[in-house]
């Protein structure tokens, strides 16, 4: 088994099953009808893709852990997620700017690894390209909209971007993981990642008149297991079933 | 080792059973009007589908494998295997026209073919005006749409181009 390969490929699993773990928690509770809908309905494009990875990466890992034993018993040192996934949800202008964040880290990543090396990651980026556009153009919806909104709406997303502007280096950050699956052609190239992720935020921020947060210091350690103090009552909530009743099935 | 014939009189015995198997959400429409089958293999000791799922998250995939082993195990074919191929991607193009006129009499209105140079557009499945407009991107299921006509003033679910 390539360890890298294999924590490549469950590092994108995590990422869409922390992500769309804290998109359900709005499920009910959206402001309107509609936006509850598509709320669940992108959490659950979310879902299915962390289905696909995760049971990939345990194909890799060799081990016979399937989908579900990667997403309920693992313990929150094995996650590899973004710490940017598992901050709390906070109010819809915090929960849909960081949702734009990571659509639009989505929308190029996924165009890069079309044309992967790995076979079952292009095939599974050439269906999440098109979910993954969906969710950008609906996420850049939200932005312009509460930004060039009214007074509370901008105030509250710029305080949102803000609050979550240290946790996007992370994004980026190159370690011998990437290293290796750079150089074979499995993951794209992640300088080119940052500068067109970096040219699509800046210019949604402009337009709606919202100011690009300075950067103060760089939070990461996601993808090494150290999490934030959220994850682990996100884990708590959603292993509970396989924690308590181990081996449960319907 | 059955000769070529035979294995096509089998394989075509075998597409006829499988349009049993529908969209649990739209049991008007089988897998192959959606073109959610792919194929169809027939090996020395087994038979394996081949489908392919429409998006990610679609929960009605396990429900439709589950649905192929049933029907095939109730025809007599016992040793049924079901393969979940993902490239190339399902497509709304790979919806069959007999599909296409189902989800109309569904009331559901059709994706719009992408080669349609007439620019005919979307119309309401009762009314059929081309008054409409777009609620929300997200419907009730990854797939849909919901509109509004604004003739008949009756929402529908649109179902979207993929």
């Amino acid at each position: 088994m390539n360890k890298n390969h294999y924590r490549y490929v469950l590092r994108l699993g995590d990422n869409a099953l922390i992500l769309g773990q804290r998109m359900t928690e709005w499920c009910g509770h959206s402001p309107f009808l509609e936006e509850d809908i598509a709320m669940a309905n992108c959490a659950l494009d979310h879902i299915g893709r962390a289905r696909l990875l995760l049971s990939y990466a345990g194909e890799i890992e060799g081990e016979g852990r399937s989908e579900d034993d990667l997403a309920f018993i693992r313990s929150d040192r094995e996650f590899e997620n973004f710490l940017l996934c598992e901050l709390p949800i906070g109010d819809y202008a915090f929960t849909m700017a960081r949702q734009y964040l990571l659509d639009t880290y989505h929308y190029h990543l996924f165009t890069g690894l079309i044309s992967s090396t790995d076979v079952t990651l292009s095939a599974i980026a050439h269906k999440a390209i098109k979910e993954t556009t969906y969710h950008m153009n609906r996420s850049r919806d939200w932005v312009l909209r509460l930004g060039d909104g009214t007074e509370e709406s901008h105030g509250r997303i710029q305080i949102a971007l803000e609050r979550m502007w240290n946790y996007t280096d992370e994004l980026f950050e190159v370690d011998s993981v990437d290293v290796e699956m750079a150089a074979e052609a499995i993951a794209p190239d992640p300088e080119l990642l940052q500068s067109r992720w970096q040219a699509d935020i800046t210019a949604t921020l402009k337009k709606a008149t919202l100011v690009v947060p300075e950067k103060k210091w760089s939070l990461s350690g996601g993808r090494d297991g150290l999490h934030t103090e959220a994850m682990g009552y996100l884990l708590s909530e959603m292993q509970y079933l396989q924690r308590a009743y181990p081996g449960l099935s319907w | 080792m059955t000769n070529s014939t035979e294995m096509s009189a089998s394989k075509s015995q075998i597409l006829a059973l499988l349009t049993q198997v529908c969209d649990p959400e739209i049991p008007a429409l089988s897998i192959m009007d959606l073109g959610i089958l792919r194929d169809v293999l027939c090996h020395r000791k087994h038979l394996e589908v081949i489908i392919t799922p429409t998006y990610c998250g679609c929960p009605a995939m396990k429900t439709i494998e589950f649905d192929v082993i049933r029907v095939l195990d109730t025809a007599g074919y016992k040793n049924v295997k079901v393969t979940t191929q993902l490239a190339p991607p399902w497509t709304t193009d790979w919806i069959s026209e007999h599909g296409r006129t189902k989800l109309l009499e569904e009331g559901i209105a059709p994706p719009l073919e992408r080669k349609d140079g007439l620019g005919r557009g979307i119309a309401c499945p009762r009314c059929a005006s081309h008054d409409v407009s777009l609620v929300s991107v997200f419907g009730s299921t990854s797939c849909k749409s919901l509109y509004r006509c604004d003739s008949c003033l009756e929402p529908f679910d649109y179902f979207k181009c993929h």
